[in-house]
């Protein structure tokens, strides 16, 4: 099919042209498109090249670099598994504490406090979130470490006769998983705190007032409404914190003890993956070097499969709360 | 179950048949005023701050009738309506004076409890809300949190709501699927459903129809009028031709501006049988607006 273009005056003569607002259109388009292609490409950069560092340690050791459960690297033992221990253990002891509090802090702000209270919780829990790392550890270190001894040996001492409990609350020195997990708990919960509260705003007020017109209370309102609407929000910050979590290196060495072990007792000195990297890496030979990157590897791989499952979970869940489509 | 019989309890509490003597501002004409008095509105004020959004409205609400309040935007029948089953509570800043009797009980006497209140009065908003759940679940929620927990019991009160809301023949099949799935129309009888499922003995409607089509429009309003016998129903119009059509009563509001402040203040004009309304009404207002010359 030809084209005739049309006589010069014709209405149509515009429809062949190149409008104006042509060029920046597809400048916006391009600078959006590198913007997009770019986070990928800069992950995969990474994973690559740390795997490609990583790649002697990984040879040298195989198995027992992956599933050996000691690591003492001026042995030789470069069993990597205390340190995903401890690694994960501080952060999951983080959730614990940083959920619940993120999740009652977002609920107040959004849905009781009077609003006059509203900005002064938003300020406080923001400033929290730019106070340094490394401040936390410090201020934990030499201002609360004595105090969680005489806590966690009184809860020690409480239920030394109860098994299992005498197990996981054992005899402490102070420098513990559980005290890197309250800390890190503090430094995760304005940044979960800030994404609910967002993910919270976004449910519609006419599903809230269609609860409460049916004769809902505020909490059976919440229960019913608005954490069924924000669970992948939700989910999202908690990955979030979880990240910065897991990834937290100064305040958690500061704090855990360095003591690489896989020890049921969360009272206990421990290790993680970024506190021992964060040790050792300026002395390092070429092969615990090595090593050291590997351990960054596996926190990368780990971080990954974490959101992945979650996002998932997600999905699985929505789907049976919300009903087929 | 024990819920059911707590609130028949609360219910026989309260006289069955308060003063029968009109209170709205239009005398009353036929059989229908022997019917008991629902709501007795007295006085009543509403402000949002500083704001007194509607004044002086006095009305009597009568059982298993239809109420319609229609006005221009603004004219507060919205607000008035929200101040029967306490929704203005949830406004922060907003104020009600005067009495809102509710077979005899001040609904906004300190002791009373909002939650019970909204339990008893039911709400169907503009916009159809179903939540984010399944159909079955949409329903059972008002009688889940009620304490109702057997399976049996729930699948007998979803049933029969969603026969009640004329949705059950063309939901039965698929209860499981998400409500956000069916049309505007379907969303809004579901949630006429929803709101029935808790045995409530009035049904609040705020424009229910206004985002549907004419034809969804009507099966709602024949649902009205089937269902009147065992509801009280206020409802809020835009559609002066939906208000002679399905109801029995009807309040026209309007504003005025209050020339120091200039803000609007809704008032109540007139409220009388819908016939009369519509036919021979009191007020030089009511009848320039129904016959569209309002001004």
């Amino acid at each position: 099919m030809t084209v005739t273009a049309p006589a010069d005056g014709s209405p149509a003569a515009s429809l062949l042209e190149e409008g104006a607002g042509a060029g920046p259109d597809r400048a916006f388009r391009t600078v959006t498109l590198v913007a997009g292609t770019m986070v990928l490409v800069i992950l995969l950069l990474i994973a690559v090249t740390m795997t490609v560092r990583a790649w002697p340690a990984f040879s040298e050791f195989g198995t027992s670099y992956f599933f050996g459960t000691e690591w003492v690297p001026s042995e030789g033992k470069y069993g990597i598994l205390p340190l995903v221990w401890g690694t994960v253990l501080v952060s999951l002891i983080a959730l614990v504490f940083a959920v619940p509090m993120s999740v009652g802090i977002a609920l107040f702000v959004n849905e009781l406090a009077p609003r006059r209270l509203r900005r002064p919780v938003v300020t406080v829990v923001d400033i929290l979130a730019a106070v340094p790392s490394v401040v936390f550890g410090l201020w934990a270190f030499y201002n609360l470490l004595p105090g969680f001894q005489t806590v966690f040996n009184g809860i020690a001492d409480a239920v030394a006769g109860i098994p299992v409990l005498n197990t996981l609350f054992g005899p402490s020195t102070g420098s513990s998983f559980m005290s890197a997990g309250l800390i890190l708990a503090l430094m995760i919960t304005p940044i979960i705190t800030s994404v609910t509260r967002e993910v919270f705003a976004t449910v519609p007020e006419n599903d809230k007032s269609g609860a409460l017109a049916l004769g809902a209370t505020r909490w059976e309102m919440v229960r019913g409404v608005v954490f069924p609407h924000s669970m992948g929000g939700v989910t999202g910050a908690v990955m979030l914190g979880l990240g910065r979590a897991m990834g937290e290196t100064v305040a958690v060495a500061l704090i855990i003890g360095a003591r690489p072990e896989i020890s049921l007792n969360l009272f206990g000195v421990g290790e993680t993956m970024p506190a021992q990297i964060f040790r050792q890496l300026s002395e390092a030979g070429a092969l615990l070097r090595s090593a050291l990157i590997g351990l960054g590897v596996i926190l990368l791989v780990l971080t990954v499969l974490v959101n992945v499952g979650a996002r998932r979970a997600v999905v699985a869940v929505d789907r049976r709360v919300k009903g087929t489509a | 179950m024990s819920d059911t019989t707590e609130r028949k309890m609360t219910e026989d509490q309260g006289p069955a048949t308060v003063s029968l003597a009109p209170t709205g501002r239009g005398g009353a004409d036929d059989a229908a005023t022997e019917r008991p008095v629902v709501f007795d509105v007295r006085d009543l004020d509403v402000y949002y701050g500083a704001h007194h959004a509607v004044r002086d409205v006095h009305m009597g609400i009568r059982r298993n009738e239809i109420s319609a309040f229609i006005g221009p935007s603004g004219c507060g029948k919205t607000t008035v309506l929200r101040c029967f089953n306490r929704m203005n509570d949830l406004i922060e800043g907003a104020r009600v004076e005067g009495d809102i009797e509710y077979h005899g009980v001040n609904l906004y006497d300190e002791r009373v409890n909002p939650v019970e209140v909204r339990r008893r009065i039911g709400m169907v908003f503009q916009k159809p809300n179903p939540f984010p759940k399944s159909i079955y679940e949409n329903v059972a929620y008002g009688p889940r949190i009620g304490g109702v927990k057997k399976k049996s019991e729930l699948d007998d009160i979803v049933e029969r709501s969603l026969q009640r809301a004329a949705l059950w023949d063309e939901v039965k099949d698929r209860l499981k699927a998400s409500a956000l799935g069916m049309s505007g129309g379907q969303q809004q009888r579901l949630c006429i459903a929803r709101a029935v499922a808790v045995d409530p003995e009035v049904i609040l409607m705020d424009e229910p129809c206004s985002a549907l089509d004419p034809i969804a429009t009507g099966r709602i309003e024949d649902l009205m009028v089937e269902i009147k016998s065992e509801y009280t129903i206020v409802i809020v119009t835009h559609n002066m031709q939906q208000a002679a059509r399905v109801s029995d009563a009807t309040a026209f509001f309007s504003t005025e501006v209050n020339p120091d402040s200039d803000f609007r203040t809704g008032l109540l004009v007139e409220f009388d049988r819908t016939s009369t309304i519509f036919s021979n009404p009191t007020d030089q207002r009511t009848e320039n607006y129904i016959t569209g010359r309002f001004g």
